[in-house]
């Protein structure tokens, strides 16, 4: 609700900015302020943006910040997280409340086309997906027909929920929260039959229900949910900057380097490992940066893999397996342009 | 040109014009200035997207709206179910409040001390909590989807909701409605005859029986002569069958979903308790050589209340029962927090999936700008037909 009130400030600092005045860079601001403002999930995901009982925050999209943070500042602490929840996020980003946006949000052609931002990559392939309790008996979403669904607003959630069922011709009843601590405890409490969110969502959600061996998660993913990044658009460098510390991290993992082994890698004779050090050629300063930014992103947060099986790979609660997100060459769709 | 300006009138309208001008180009500049920003910044803008389709689902909806309608539409179903919870609330809180608001004034210990103590909790603890209550607390803690608590047979709540029977009209039904103005015509005829009577000969005919008969009994016969066109549609609750199937059948009965009871209770509960502040002191206001008289001239208690009391505190009433009402309208925005879709939750919900939040801003504005400014006007018409009374 309080972020009415931030629609109204956007609106308002677009009326009385001067038209002629242009902020500098977003990378020298960030610089100048001394650390990265981060717009993270603000309920609280595990695995994606959560914080513990200390306030530390952890998850892949939390981490891809502190790659941001290490690649500018060689020190992944130097970020400060906004909590945001879906409703709030996109005008956080468009008021400059955030210097980038990375909470499992879905790059959609809307989205990257008229709200003044701009996707960096993909750093979660996912889908959307329903939860319903075991007892209701049901084992395909095709038979939800009639169904009560809890969702969150302003999410392309409400859309493709809506599309599913208008193409199924299933009648069905929304009821759409603002909070998604609401949807789940709506939910929880019987008011749906069923949750929908993206899959990646209902696995990190499951594990907040009381009994989360009484919930299953329905084979059905019945959209394309690509989760990444995003920055304000008219800032060509700072995109620059965000997309290939995506980059490096896919490309990393690709060339096996990892936080415990990138000082050993130091002596390797593999050009692409040379050049991704900045042993070999400069590619720090074109992007603004130190000649071994992507050295710092690897030896702070490590690699894409390292972050994913940190974070909600099989050995962490949520279990994922890589799946989509696998690289490229084992099986994913996870490719990144090389670095030369 | 000096004695020009030196004369008054020329100069009021040159200092209006300017103004007016100075005021126009403020507000152009303003205009101009969001629109290349916005530009610039590579937001989209204009209101051209009321007219693209909305893609998400609504909850409750007095018109025909489906995923497939307009995010116009969207916000026109939005704006109809803050209408909706704003007049039933007022309705609600009004009579509770005069309810209130007399009681607390009643020589009887209790029932005053009653009225006082529902006056303080109410208005001591923050709407927000009051609506959280209703809603997690009360409404959470009913039976589930699958279950009922039925009252009287034919109201039965869980936790989809309060389903209670559905009137059908069927095509002749608009001659009971009409027969609703005739009856109230006549009812006015009625009192004007009975006055007019009772100055004459002293003698006041049983203008409320006959008013009541009249109020009931033309519907009625209207009922009939247009061949009975009411059904009612009862909800059935079904019991066996798959678990998804069971509970009420959508298609069947009517439901009040727990969002609207909710809010409705929240809002009517709160500004109950501040209505009856504003009669209570309406009617302290008016002297007590008023009763005092009224009681001499042979006029029971209920009578004075009646016939002398409120109508002199009214005019003290009114103003700040528009106050009241403002309010209650305003704070039916905090649907949001608990999902019921009014104006400003369908609307957040239009502006995220947009990103156009100047254009929405401005819509929330100009409907509730102009919801008040009809309030005020409705309240001010009757502000002015009981303050004639002077004494
Ligand atoms: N990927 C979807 C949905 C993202 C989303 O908001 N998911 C919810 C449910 S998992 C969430 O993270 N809510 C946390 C919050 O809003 O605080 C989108 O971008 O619209």
């Amino acid at each position: 609700m309080n972020r009415n009130f931030a629609s109204i400030l956007v609106g308002a600092a677009l009326a009385l900015a001067s038209v002629t005045a242009a902020g500098a860079g977003t990378l020298e601001d960030v610089k100048a302020k001394g650390f990265l403002q981060c717009g993270a999930n603000g309920g609280n995901l595990i695995g994606f943006g959560a914080t513990d009982e200390k306030g530390e925050w952890s998850g892949i999209d939390v981490d891809f910040c502190r790659a941001m943070a290490s690649a500018i500042f060689n020190d992944p602490t130097k970020v400060k997280f906004t909590p945001l929840n879906a409703k709030e996020r996109f005008t956080a980003l468009q008021s400059g409340e955030v210097d980038v946006l990375s909470r499992n949000t879905t790059w959609t052609m809307s989205r990257d086309s008229s709200l003044g931002l701009q996707f960096v990559g993909v750093t979660y392939y996912d889908g959307q997906g329903f939860m319903v309790r075991k007892s209701l008996g049901v084992s395909s979403a095709l038979e939800l027909s009639g169904a009560k669904v809890c969702t969150q607003t302003g999410t392309t959630t409400e859309l493709n929920l809506a599309d599913y069922f208008r193409s199924n011709n299933m009648p069905y009843e929304v009821v759409a929260f603002e909070k998604n601590e609401e949807v789940l405890q709506a939910y929880e409490a019987g008011r749906c039959d069923a949750y929908t969110t993206d899959a990646s969502g209902l696995y990190a959600e499951r594990l907040k229900l009381v009994a989360p061996d009484d919930h299953m998660i329905l084979p059905e993913i019945i959209s394309k949910e690509p989760l990444g990044p995003a920055v304000r658009q008219g800032d060509d460098k700072w995109f620059t900057l965000a997309k290939w510390t995506l980059f490096a991290l896919l490309n990393a993992e690709e060339l096996g380097l990892t936080k415990a082994n990138i000082d050993e890698k130091k002596t390797s004779d593999n050009p692409e490992i040379k050049r991704f050090l900045g042993i070999e050629g400069d590619f720090g300063t074109p992007v603004g940066l130190s000649g071994d930014w992507a050295y710092n992103i690897i030896k702070n947060v490590g690699n894409y893999g390292e972050i994913f099986d940190a974070n909600i790979g099989p050995s962490t609660k949520l279990g994922i397996a890589r799946g989509l997100n696998n690289l490229w060459s084992k099986g994913g769709i996870q490719y990144a342009p090389p670095i030369r | 040109m000096a004695t020009f300006l030196n004369n008054p009138t020329i100069r009021g309208w040159v200092f209006q014009i300017l103004f007016v001008l100075v005021l126009g180009w403020f507000v152009w500049d303003i205009i101009d200035n969001t629109s290349r920003n916005l530009q610039k910044a590579n937001i989209a803008a204009g209101y051209g997207f009321l007219e693209r389709t909305a893609g998400f689902g609504i909850v409750q909806k007095l018109v025909p709206y489906t995923e497939a309608s307009s995010y116009g539409r969207a916000l026109f179903v939005g704006l109809l179910n803050t209408l909706l919870v704003a007049g039933i609330g007022i309705v609600l809180a009004t009579l509770l409040g005069f309810i209130v608001g007399v009681a607390r004034l009643s020589s009887n210990w209790l029932v005053s001390r009653v009225a006082a103590t529902y006056v303080e909790v109410l208005r001591n603890v923050p709407l927000l909590l009051q609506l959280f209550f209703w809603y997690f607390a009360v409404l959470r803690s009913v039976p589930g989807m699958r279950e009922k608590w039925s009252f009287l047979g034919i109201f039965h709540l869980n936790i989809g909701g309060l389903h209670v029977p559905k009137l059908i009209l069927g095509e002749s039904a608009w001659m009971i409605f009409a027969a609703i103005p005739v009856a109230i015509a006549v009812m006015i005829f009625v009192a004007k005859w009975g006055h007019e009577r009772q100055s004459r000969t002293g003698i006041r005919p049983p203008i409320g029986l006959i008013n009541t008969a009249v109020l009931i009994g033309l519907p009625v016969i209207a009922f009939f002569i247009a061949g009975r066109p009411l059904h009612i549609s009862m909800p059935v609750f079904t019991e066996t069958g798959p678990l998804l199937r069971r509970g009420f059948q959508t298609d069947s009965g009517m439901t009040i979903i727990p969002e609207f009871l909710g809010l409705l209770l929240a809002l009517s509960l709160y500004t109950a308790a501040y209505i009856a502040e504003v009669v209570r002191s309406g009617i302290q206001a008016v002297t007590r050589g008023q009763t005092e008289a009224a009681a001499s001239l042979g006029l029971r208690p209920r009578q004075t209340l009646r016939l002398v009391v409120l109508p002199q505190a009214m005019r003290i009433i009114i103003p700040p029962l528009t106050n009241q009402y403002l309010n209650l309208t305003k704070n039916s925005s905090l649907a949001v927090a608990i999902a019921y879709p009014d104006l400003v939750a369908v609307g957040g919900t239009v502006l995220n999936q947009t990103g156009q939040a100047v254009e929405v801003v401005s819509i929330w504005m100009i409907f509730y700008l102009g919801l008040s400014f009809l309030t005020s006007a409705v309240m001010g018409y009757f502000n002015k037909r009981v303050a004639l009374v002077e004494r």
